[in-house]
């Protein structure tokens, strides 16, 4: 598609748009700091922004497949999923690709006249935008479990502390040697 | 048809841009799992804490004590006067910011006030406001703010949010060290009854059970009895340790976690698999059954009343030295305080090793030697009987705790003792080890349920770095030397490193022993079957093992 | 950003008094002997002052932040510098610390991404500009020691001489100035990218106070007016050493021809001087003593004494057993008693709960 050409050649600032549009939603200190090019390891969430967003778009260019893309979307969105954010803040940065492209290369569109083309790429993104949705939940659903795994393995604890701990009449010593051994 | 561009604010109907505004004017949110639940009544009384109260971080009204402000202003006056870090660091700060991106919790959650200045800056302004002439006058402009309701409410969200973990003050050029800020915040906090309840119920209880989780005298030798009926179905060897046993040469602590929780009782299968191998004469206390100390998340005077007990004991059953298990804000305690708060151990004598004879020098005064420092000396001078193959299915990494390596120094043993019981061991990236190491991001007492979302944010440059590991070299075994490490970093992994499992040091260790009389190891002490295990082929496996037996 | 603004504000409000105190009124005698004079005095009784007022607080623990592996057995390599368990090892670490700011040169990262190479992130400028501000600063004030000696020591015109060595590549181009002092040059250089540091980078913006950019601002415009003095308005050289030896010597003159400027120059340093000990400046001293840096990882070999160690509550084993006795007995645990004291059962759980 010719609007591929297109892409191709406003990737850069496309991308550091989108980029932007990511950090910009934390505040103005931590946005600086997540632009800046600390290494990995002092700065993981601004490194795996610029990574998977340019690996996202990469892949859009060539043809979504949802196996290759599924993991750069969890990379952004694991880290988005359990910070201070609602789901529609977390996710909305799929969308604003959209925006941006437009933005950037609308006037391209508009002359070369593209517009199909760009409904149909807007379609991809709406295709991502949803496998976005099942990352985010899956992340959401990691969460509850390691909770649940928590508090089961504390009210686990607390029966057997209840059954050892507090004194019962009767034949206590007995129940605890078939409560441990089984 | 032209392409209209559609604003964001019609696509999603929000403000992505966070407000701006000056640190002094924002206030924290008390969400659920962004804030720890506050101390019970029951567990202040029962050690005899200030303004215990039903109460919640999310009410409105905190139910204050009357006067709380001439609390606090006496209470910061009067620690101005006992600690020269902190007098020294409320002045000497110029704010130049090398500590800003140190802070595991800046780098996860991304809030400015988690910057080690800033959070220093929130105790700072007050000292500004009510002690110094220019901010009593001049006000926010010399950056003094006055102690209210809402102060104290920031105070308790983000001093609950540092681990105490000394990062920052390693690239501080004064060498200002949050965590004494922190620690400081929190003995305020503790005048008014606000501190929280993770760390308040294991101070009340350790103070009258002996140990963190409450466990009675008979529960800890049946839990230890449950897990040495595992020992023996696994490894077919029965140990038999003694518990408060007067004349014992060596007193053995190690965290209450340990003989609790997964993984850590595995680690407590190790000790116990250990001194049996190597035939220590030793015993467990009940009464001083806790290495940890949550007192040191509470105040300085609570950590030298729990931390008595292990001195006493040792006194009453007439020890030679203390043996110390994994874990790492107890070495921190035992390490730069124990002796000056609860010294001179000169009913102890200095730590020599009965298997080896090395005198432990560097425990000449405190009387207390780490476990992997004791088990290195083992390796060194061959007195451990040791098949690394059994570890071969794990490439394993190793977690510097926070305490040991910025508030001791402990880097080279344990990794000796896991190079000499694995045959695959990984050093992580130098920005993530050693004094470099990040936080689990749920030490110093914040590793509570409620707070899981927030650990997971705290623990992300950790996992992270595992992560890296993870995938460049298949490392599938995150060694530690801590309890909680050994708590917090198995959901830490499960979100964001599946496939890496936890443990601790001296497990690795047990899996590598060649117990005397073992039956054949098919499986590890989880109980799992063991993959590195390999059934004798043929008839000369048995002799090779009777030869071994016969050294 | 009012305290950016208003700091600037100060600094000029600063300029404007010596200004109109030596322009105006002439007040010479007040801005070239008094005011130097409770500068300095303020300057050092500020200082003695504020060291004792730290010291008058004990350092109850040993807590260095060790950066390496501790003494232990002695096969062990260990980290004698960032993890000292002597004094000696202590004063090594402290000198790194003081002369070459080594934790703020621990921004400096190897980056592996690419192969082990060295980045050099924006903090690592954070130190570069450290150390050319200070250094700078430390030339510029042994520099100015030549007004109040005579005759000048040879070591401090060798020290000019070097300071000045691009007067000769100057002199090569023709260009007639007098010797160019490099320290000078990039004192301002060094202020000025510290407090363009402060501006650009958001999170260092949102931390600073009033108290950080006013005296970034009071030491470049002092910078600026000496500069000015010694490069544009030509001042007198000789009345001014008068004037600063009979401060020196406690026989104050006031010379005629000393230029307005030098009155403003002088005013400043003397501000800065005067506002030292009171402000966040006072790392300089603090730095010193730092519990985190200036002591030696040895709390386990060597005892350290705690002076407000005071007897605390504590739950004894005597009360533990009491609260367990039956219990310990049953589950084979010894005990110190096989019964409960003489005294009866009832006080003895009230006095374990009462403080």
């Amino acid at each position: 598609m010719k609007i591929f050409t297109i892409l191709a050649k406003h990737r850069p600032a496309i991308l550091r748009r989108w980029v932007d549009s990511i950090v910009e939603t934390y505040p103005p200190e931590t946005a600086q700091f997540l632009r800046s090019k600390r290494d990995q390891y002092h700065n993981p969430v601004g490194h795996t922004i610029l990574a998977e967003t340019e690996n996202l778009f990469q892949h859009l260019l060539e043809g979504l497949d949802r196996a290759k893309v599924t993991p750069f979307l969890d990379r952004i969105i694991r880290v988005r999923a359990i910070q201070d954010f609602t789901p529609s803040q977390a996710l909305y940065f799929v969308f604003a690709l959209k925006y941006i492209i437009r933005e950037e290369i609308g006037q391209e569109i508009d002359s070369e006249a593209l517009e199909q083309e760009l409904v149909d790429l807007e379609a991809s993104i709406d295709m991502m935008a949803l496998m976005a949705f099942e990352v985010y939940m899956a992340c959401r659903e990691k969460v509850y479990e390691l909770k649940a795994k928590e508090v089961q393995q504390n009210a686990y604890l607390l029966l057997r502390r209840a059954e050892i701990l507090v004194e019962k009449p009767g034949p206590g010593r007995q129940d605890n040697d078939a409560n441990r051994r089984g | 048809m032209a392409v209209k561009t559609p604003s964001p604010q019609v696509v999603s109907q929000i403000d992505h841009h966070p407000p701006r505004q000056k640190w002094m004017d924002t206030k924290p949110e008390f969400k659920p799992g962004s804030y720890l639940y506050g101390a019970q009544p029951g567990n202040l009384e029962g050690v005899g804490l200030p303004n215990p109260r039903e109460w919640s971080p999310a009410d409105d009204d905190w139910k204050l004590p009357a006067d709380w402000q001439g609390t606090v202003r006496e209470g910061i006056a009067e620690r101005l006067t006992r600690f020269r870090s902190f007098k020294l660091f409320m002045d000497i700060c110029v704010r130049c910011g090398a500590c800003a991106d140190k802070c595991h919790f800046f780098i996860g959650t991304g809030d400015p006030k988690n910057m080690p200045v800033l959070r220093a800056e929130l105790l700072r302004s007050v000292y500004r406001g009510e002690f110094k002439t220019a901010g009593k006058i001049l006000g926010k402009l010399a950056g003094g703010r006055k102690l209210t309701e809402d102060v104290i409410k920031e105070w308790f969200y983000y001093f609950f949010q540092c681990t105490e973990c000394r990062r920052c003050s390693v690239f501080c050029p004064y060498g200002i060290d949050t965590a004494e800020v922190t620690i400081i915040a929190r003995e305020l906090l503790n005048l008014l009854g606000c501190n929280i309840d993770w760390i308040a119920g294991p101070v009340n209880n350790c103070f009258h059970n002996g140990n963190h989780l409450g466990l009675q005298p008979h529960t800890f030798k049946e839990n230890a009895e449950f897990l040495l009926d595992d020992i023996e179905e696994y490894v077919g060897v029965r140990i038999e340790p003694t518990f408060n046993r007067k004349g014992a040469e060596i007193l053995f602590v190690t965290p209450s976690g340990d003989i609790f929780a997964e993984p850590g009782i595995f680690t407590f299968m190790g000790y116990l698999m250990l001194f049996d191998h190597i035939g220590l004469d030793y015993t467990w206390s009940t009464y001083a059954s806790e290495g940890g100390n949550f007192g040191f998340f509470t105040s300085h005077e609570m950590m030298k009343r729990l931390n008595a007990k292990m001195y006493a004991e040792a006194k009453r059953l007439g020890v030679k030295w203390i043996l110390g298990g994994e874990c790492g804000h107890m070495w921190r305690v035992v390490h730069q305080y124990m002796d000056t708060m609860n010294g001179p151990a000169d009913f102890l004598e200095k730590p020599a090793s009965p298997i080896t004879g090395t005198v432990f020098n560097n425990a000449a005064a405190t009387k207390m030697v780490h476990i992997t420092e004791f088990t290195a000396d083992l390796i060194k001078n061959d007195k451990l009987k040791l098949d690394p193959s059994q570890n071969d299915h794990l490439t394993v990494t190793f977690h510097d705790s926070c305490n040991t390596s910025r508030g001791m120094g402990l880097l080279e043993e344990p990794r000796y003792v896991i190079n000499n019981v694995c045959n695959n061991f990984v050093d992580m990236a130098p920005q993530a080890t050693r004094e470099n190491t990040f936080c689990c991001g749920s030490g110093s007492g914040l590793n509570a349920g409620e707070y899981l979302e927030m650990r997971l944010r705290g623990g992300l440059p950790r996992a992270n770095a595992v992560h890296r590991v993870h995938e460049d070299k298949g490392v599938n075994m995150l060694a530690c030397v801590c309890a909680i490490d050994r708590a917090v970093l198995p959901p830490l992994m499960d979100y964001w490193v599946p496939g890496v499992g936890v443990c601790g040091v001296t497990e690795l260790v047990a899996n590598a022993l060649v117990m005397e009389g073992q039956g054949p190891r098919e499986y590890n002490l989880r109980g799992e079957e063991n993959l590195s295990y390999k059934p004798p082929a043929d008839e000369e496996a048995p002799a090779e093992a009777g030869e071994e037996g016969a050294e | 950003m009012i305290g950016f603004l208003l700091s600037i504000v100060a600094v000029l409000v600063l300029v404007g008094i010596a200004v109109v105190g030596v322009w105006g009124l002439d007040l010479r005698i007040l801005f070239g002997v008094i005011v130097p004079y409770a500068a300095l005095i303020t300057f050092f009784a500020g200082m003695v002052y504020k060291v004792l007022d730290w010291s008058r607080s004990p350092v109850p623990f040993r807590i260095p932040t060790t950066c390496g592996q501790e003494k232990s057995l002695p096969w062990i390599k260990r980290n004698k510098i960032d993890n000292p368990a002597s004094g000696g090892a202590v004063l090594l670490r402290m000198a790194l610390e003081i002369l070459t700011f080594r934790s703020l040169f621990r921004n400096m990262k190897l980056d592996y991404r690419q192969g082990p190479k060295i980045r050099y992130s924006s903090e690592k400028f954070l130190w570069l500009f450290a150390i050319m501000f200070h250094y700078a600063f430390l030339v510029v004030l042994i520099r100015h020691a030549r007004f109040f000696l005579e005759p000048v020591p040879k070591l401090l015109a060798a020290l000019e001489a070097v300071d000045g060595f691009l007067e000769f590549n100057l002199a090569a181009v023709g260009i007639g100035l007098p010797t160019v002092q490099l320290s000078g040059l990039v004192l301002l250089g060094g202020v000025s990218l510290l407090l363009l540091r402060r501006i650009v980078i958001p999170q260092v913006r949102y931390i600073s106070l009033a108290a950080d950019w006013f005296p970034l601002f009071l030491i470049t415009a002092i910078g600026l007016t000496g500069i000015l003095m010694r490069y544009v308005v030509r001042v007198d050289v000789v009345s001014i050493k008068e004037l600063a030896m009979g401060l020196a010597t406690f026989h104050p003159v006031v010379p005629q021809g000393v230029s307005a400027w030098f009155y403003v120059h002088l005013f400043l340093v003397c501000v800065l001087f005067a506002y030292f000990p009171f402000s966040k400046l006072m790392h300089l001293g603090g730095v010193f003593l730092s519990p985190t840096r200036n002591l030696a990882n040895n709390s386990r070999s060597v005892r350290h004494v705690n002076p407000w160690n005071y007897p605390v509550k504590t739950h004894d084993y005597h009360e533990y057993e009491d609260d367990f006795r039956e219990k310990m007995i049953g589950a084979g645990i010894p005990v110190e008693r096989e019964t409960a004291a003489e005294e009866p059962a009832a006080p003895a759980a009230e006095g374990k709960k009462e403080e």
